[in-house]
């Protein structure tokens, strides 16, 4: 409990206590005249209701009728003005138990979402130049200082192992404890845990550009991007306090006029009517459930950048994938050469692994794996897009690239048409024969798109491949709709003609983040997979997910519109109850004590239920 | 500009009318106070960032007295 509450609690206490004497006294001595038995009841209310009062004033001062405040000082006031001292300092002091009981809960809450998000290191063992350690605030720690992690720790920060071998745990962050490995001029990532190897780490990053505080930052400032269902709620609000103020005025003035007598009763009512009307259950119970979606969802190693990423998630129609990292594994291996007639394998193989050279292509990555060591030299790479290179070699003009390549410079090519990437290689304008390169599948892409399938989403695939490759992988995989020979420039147009489709609900689009940003952005969801360590993915993307297994797309999407199920839940059964107990209010069936329920029990209700997004164990995949 | 603050505010729909507010003073090109975070995101010219904080503040302590802001 924070001070505040703690405050609240002992005025509660204190009030109570006066309230139960002054009933006694009351009681013992019926007779007692009405302005001591007033001032009796007085101290309490004024104990317990002070600052509402005080508020309520302050806020008809400024302009600012209407909140929660002045329905609650009306209401009382207005019980007082009856003559039912008593009922007024218990609806006041009920009122102030709600309040602090919400305070809890919501307190309570957000702690537990934080908690999901165990990542924050504690401190960092600095090696201190005599070579003793030091345990600091990982804030305090400068780049290129040496940490020392021992087993079973956090790691701090980022940075790079000098010393030790281990393995790190990264359950914390991706959701999934698949161990990673860690040696001597390896990576670390902050947040994941160290396994039972001591590592010496240069640190790379200062804590605020770390990994642990940028997925700290992301989740902690998710709730600031609201909802359509959020700003619904909120709008709603400013109109529904005016309406119900005015409509219980006319509770209390009309019928006495029209049906004559009875103001008493009819003034009553209205301030049932009142107390029920307070919007606190709704304007609460909403974002804390999109903020425990995204606690949820992060815990699963899916961070959600806001809520209303969340709502279009759950009213996704359409998931396009980039092929190349997000359905396969984006790593390519030379799986055959074929040279043309008077060349060599080798020959083949070694000319496309010069021309690419500077390419950082994944294709290009995978010929220099299968030629370490060309003999030669390349100058003047050219890297044509969406086609290939243009370099020279050892002063020859050597060509390496798809068939679109080898067409536009009019060269006679054998085609291959194995599945995969073919990268045809010429000489001066010759032909020297072809190199096929192909991407395994992941191990959960079959998986994942099933699971979207499943669910009526329809699936397309994009990639720059050719045509064979992206038919081969889409029908492996049961792909809906597949487009190939793509530049990065006809994706974002391919996505806009999809989005323009507007009777398919919300647009995802799942990439790798590297070389995708444009897309992920024009998208309604931008999706970033395997994010660990790429800050630009965590930059670019809507939807981050910290692994790269595309099955925790269709997890992303049930988590949303589990999400979605409880805020629309919480509006129907918040206001349901309002209306109902309105309804009885205005006809006299429920009296004071109903209308407290009415606002604080519903309120406390829909919080409970806003709490459930917090449970994990259905999130499985 | 934009600028995160760590703020205190009571109760939601304070939280929700604060943003209201702070969003329609002049010189500010958006705003979002979240409830549950307890942040409260400020948006606006550079130059004049300052200024429109401190009246930001000010709406703020209007609606709700107990609002209290880390700077």
């Amino acid at each position: 409990m924070t001070k505040k509450q703690k405050k609240t609690l002992r005025r509660i206490l204190i009030a109570a206590a006066l309230y139960i004497a002054a009933a006694v006294l009351c009681a013992l001595f019926p007779a007692m005249p009405w302005p001591a038995q007033a001032a009796l009841y007085l101290i309490p209310y004024f104990v317990i209701g002070y600052d509402v009062l005080r508020k309520a004033v302050m806020g008809i001062v400024h302009g600012e009728v209407f909140d929660e405040n002045f329905l609650m000082a009306i209401a009382t006031v207005g019980a007082m003005l009856l003559g039912e001292y008593g009922e007024g300092v218990a609806v006041m002091l009920f009122y102030q138990v709600g309040e602090l009981f919400q305070s809890y809960a919501v307190g309570k809450s957000r702690r537990s979402i934080a908690g999901l998000m165990d990542i924050r290191p504690d401190s960092a063992n600095l090696e201190e130049a005599d070579g003793s350690l030091r345990a600091v605030d990982p804030e305090e720690v400068a780049v290129g200082s040496v940490i020392v992690v021992r087993p079973g720790e956090k790691i701090p920060l980022d940075g790079v192992v000098l010393e030790g071998e281990s393995t790190l745990n990264t359950a914390a962050l991706t959701g999934e404890s698949r161990p990673r490995s860690a040696r001597p001029g390896e990576g670390v990532i902050s947040g994941s845990v160290n396994g039972d190897g001591v590592l010496r780490v240069q640190v790379t990053k200062a804590y605020g550009q770390s990994t642990v505080a940028r997925i700290l930052d992301l989740v902690e400032n998710s709730s600031l991007k609201k909802a359509k269902a959020e700003n619904f709620i909120t709008k709603f609000a400013r109109y529904y306090t005016p309406a119900v103020c005015f409509a219980a005025l006319a509770l209390a003035v009309l019928p006495p006029l029209v049906l004559g007598g009875g103001w008493a009763m009819w003034v009553k009512r209205a301030l049932t009517f009142l107390v029920i009307s307070c919007p606190c259950a709704l304007v609460i119970s909403i974002p804390l459930t999109f903020f425990g979606g995204i606690g949820g969802a992060s815990r699963c190693g899916i961070l959600v950048k806001g809520g209303n990423y969340l709502e279009a998630l759950a009213h996704t129609g359409t998931v396009v994938f980039d092929k190349t990292g997000t359905l396969t594994q984006g790593v390519f291996r030379v799986s055959r050469v074929t040279p043309a007639p008077g060349h060599t394998g080798a020959e083949v193989l070694e000319l496309a692994a010069l021309a690419e050279s500077y390419s950082s292509h994944p294709i290009s990555k995978s010929l220099r794996e299968a030629c370490p060591n060309p003999a030669g030299r390349a100058e003047n790479a050219q890297e044509i897009a969406g086609q290939g290179v243009a370099a020279l070699v050892d002063g020859a003009q050597v060509l390496a690239g798809n068939a679109k390549l080898m067409q536009a410079r009019s060269i006679d090519f054998v085609p291959d048409d194995g599945v995969g990437t073919v990268v045809y290689v010429a000489r001066e304008g010759v032909f020297c024969g072809s190199i096929l390169i192909a991407d395994e599948l992941k191990e959960n892409a079959a998986r994942a798109v099933e699971a979207l399938r499943r669910q009526g989403v329809r699936t397309v695939m994009l990639t720059g491949d050719s045509e064979a490759v992206a038919a081969g992988v889409a029908d492996q995989l049961g792909i809906d709709e597949h487009h190939a020979g793509l530049l990065p420039d006809d994706k974002v147009r391919r996505v806009e003609e999809l989005l323009a489709d507007k009777r398919r609900g919300s647009l995802a689009f799942a990439g790798d983040g590297i070389n995708d940003a444009p897309v992920l952005m024009r998208a309604d969801i931008g999706i970033a997979m395997g994010a660990l360590g790429s800050d630009a993915a965590i930059e670019a993307a809507d939807v981050v997910l910290m692994d790269d297994d595309p099955a925790k797309i269709a997890l992303a999407m049930r988590v949303a519109r589990r999400c979605m199920g409880i805020v629309y839940q919480n509006i129907v059964f918040a206001l349901g109850i309002k209306i109902l107990f309105l309804l009885l209010g205005a006809v006299g069936i429920a009296n004071m004590w109903w209308a407290v329920f009415a606002d604080v029990g519903v309120m406390v209700l829909a919080v409970f239920n806003a709490t459930r997004m917090l449970s994990t164990r259905s999130y499985r995949l | 500009m934009q600028k995160k603050f760590n703020i205190e505010v009571d109760c939601a729909n304070c939280a929700a009318k604060i943003e209201t507010a702070v969003k329609a003073l002049p010189g500010v090109q958006n705003a979002s106070v979240s409830f549950m975070a307890q942040k409260m995101l400020l948006e606006a010219e550079d130059s004049q960032f300052d200024a429109i904080l401190k009246q930001a503040v000010k709406a703020a302590k209007k609606i709700e007295p107990d609002f209290e802001i880390e700077l």
